[in-house]
């Protein structure tokens, strides 16, 4: 029992660093971690195949890079299907490409939706043609990002200084 | 006119600390890459520093009780009691200080008289000795040696006790060496001390950076307690060095002449510390875990880095220091550290500067990026293989 909750613990500390680090290569996590490369690659190949690592990707500041975006958050509200609940409905509003990210979420509404486009005029033209049209949407709230202090654990602030002297006892 | 007097001789006979020398070269430098540093690359937990500006924000800017904030050694005794089931009255066994380094002052010169003796484990942290003599004790070096993994253990105290020796002062996990101590080991220390009435002054400010085994607590081995002064602090777990909150645990009747001296000299920690040091135990455990996760893959890193290099360097078990062996270079540590930073820009620690036991050594800290540790190794390999092409 004991040596499962030592692998488990294990195995977790591989996916803390590649949530970090989606590029650490397995022979720099073997190098942490005290186990062989092998390994490594075997259960992050594994981790892959099951669906518990998704995809590796960059965290990129679009606006830095000059490159205009427009997010908003909408907040729909739909009427459930029988049999298939708010599945079927978050499916497809999930399959548009605009759209980041879907939740079915508690409170006033009933999906929260975060939609992506290069400018106002797609974003508005995306909820006013597709999402409120889908049948089962009885009504939408729709909130424009103005700007983004944190985003996947990346903060967008001033850099925090810990300047700490060169040697110290 | 009469000349000025001289200042105290203790004082003045004091030593300059070996790692000032090397501060002052690495400090005029660019692009140094330091292993030098005593402290946490991590900035304390946004939840700590929140709870501090919310203190301020309220206007909690005044003195504490000598002792501390009670809700602060209310938190500290349940804490102790959970990790290693001591117990610790909050009313009159806990105080408060400004970081262990003023809890080791306190207490030395609450249980030393003049011209009595504290056995000092060497290496060690460079403050201990200073701090006996300030106290107006003597401290007896005790060597400990790479072989026995930087352990001390009770013959090679008692090859040093007198009729005049006190007290015995250990820090495991061990500034420099990383070494930390078995329950075993630690018990027959224990059981040294009780043979000879010795005071025991435990400072565990890294008991919660042990990667490897459980880390000992002393108070909490059988016939510790009542002679055992505990001294741990925020500053390392929390990456808090710089709000210098640290305690001091111990018997009543012993804490409450510490305090006498704590409440003349000191008065009490300062209150915004002390209120973040309370959300530190409340909680930062997740983010405790997570740096502790972190540095034990630095460690392998560096170590097994210094190995490849062809610098013997042991795993340590605890702290964030990597203590490599020089001797295959032909250098002394001082050397090494001194043409190591001038060629190469990395700076390090010399081993000497921690006493007996020291030399052929170099503390290297490992609370910096793995990103850096790499730079570093890879400079330091180029230093080691020119001296290779040197020497032949």
């Amino acid at each position: 029992m004991k040596g499962e909750s030592v692998r488990e613990e294990k195995r977790c500390e591989i996916l803390n660093i590649l949530s970090r680090d989606g590029r650490a290569s397995a022979e720099d996590i073997a190098k942490q971690t005290g186990r062989l490369e092998s390994e490594v690659k075997d259960t992050i190949a594994q981790y892959e195949h099951d669906g518990v690592i998704k995809r590796y990707n960059a965290v990129i500041d679009w606006e830095k890079a000059g490159i205009d975006k427009v997010t908003a958050f909408i907040d729909v509200r739909v009427v459930p299907a029988r049999d298939v609940g708010f599945d079927a409905i978050a499916g497809r509003i999930a399959r548009f490409p605009e759209v980041r990210s879907v939740w079915l979420v508690s409170g006033g509404s009933d999906l929260r939706v975060v939609v992506e486009a290069t400018n106002l005029r797609q974003l508005a033209n995306f909820v006013a043609e597709k999402l409120s049209t889908i049948n089962g949407v009885t009504g939408t709230v729709t909130h424009f990002q103005l700007r983004r202090y944190k985003e996947d654990d990346v903060l967008y602030l001033e850099a925090e200084g810990n300047e700490r002297l060169v040697i110290t006892p | 006119m009469i000349p000025l007097k001289p200042i105290a001789k203790i004082a003045s006979a004091l030593p300059v600390s070996g790692i000032r020398r090397f501060f002052d070269i690495a400090a005029s430098m660019q692009d140094v890459v330091s292993l030098g540093v005593g402290e946490p690359d991590f900035v304390t937990p946004w939840s700590i520093r929140e709870a501090a500006i919310y203190s301020l924000e309220r206007g909690q800017t005044s003195y504490t009780s000598n002792w501390g904030l009670i809700e602060l050694r209310r938190a500290i005794s349940e804490h102790l009691e959970r990790l290693y089931q001591v117990n610790y009255r909050p009313e009159d066994q806990i105080l408060i200080t400004v970081g262990v380094s003023e809890g080791l002052d306190i207490a030395l010169r609450t249980i030393l008289d003049a011209g009595d003796e504290v056995l000092v484990p060497e290496p060690c942290y460079v403050s201990y000795k200073p701090c006996v003599s300030l106290a107006g004790g003597i401290p007896i070096a005790v060597e400990t040696t790479a072989e026995e993994g930087f352990r001390v253990n009770a013959k090679q105290l008692e090859a040093q006790l007198t009729s005049r020796t006190k007290a015995i002062l250990l820090g495991y996990p061990s500034n420099p060496t990383g070494a930390t101590m078995p329950r075993a080991l630690m018990e027959e220390i224990v059981r040294f001390a009780e043979a000879n009435g010795l005071y025991i002054l435990s400072d565990e400010i890294y008991d919660r950076l042990t990667y490897e085994g459980e880390h000992t607590c002393v108070p909490s081995i059988k016939g510790a307690y009542a002679r055992t002064i505990l001294f741990n602090g925020f500053s390392k777990a929390y990456a808090m060095t710089g709000w210098r909150i640290g305690y001091i645990c111990a018997p009543s009747n012993i804490l409450a002449t510490i305090m006498k001296i704590h409440s003349y000299t000191m008065l009490c920690a300062p209150i915004t510390g002390q209120k973040a040091a309370i959300e530190a135990l409340k909680g930062s455990e997740p983010q405790v875990q997570d740096m502790v996760e972190q540095y034990s893959q630095r460690r392998r890193v560096i170590v097994n880095g210094f190995n490849q290099i062809g610098l013997e360097c042991h795993m340590p078990a605890g702290a964030f220091y990597a203590f490599p062996s020089i001797v295959s270079t032909g250098l002394t540590s001082e050397e090494f550290a001194e043409r190591l930073l001038y060629e190469q820009h990395v700076a390090l620690v010399p081993g000497t500067a921690f006493g007996a036991g020291g030399a052929n050594h170099v503390r290297c800290s490992y609370a910096t990026s793995i990103d850096k540790i790499e730079i570093a190794l890879a400079r330091i390999k180029c230093f080691v293989d020119k001296l290779k092409t040197e020497s032949n």
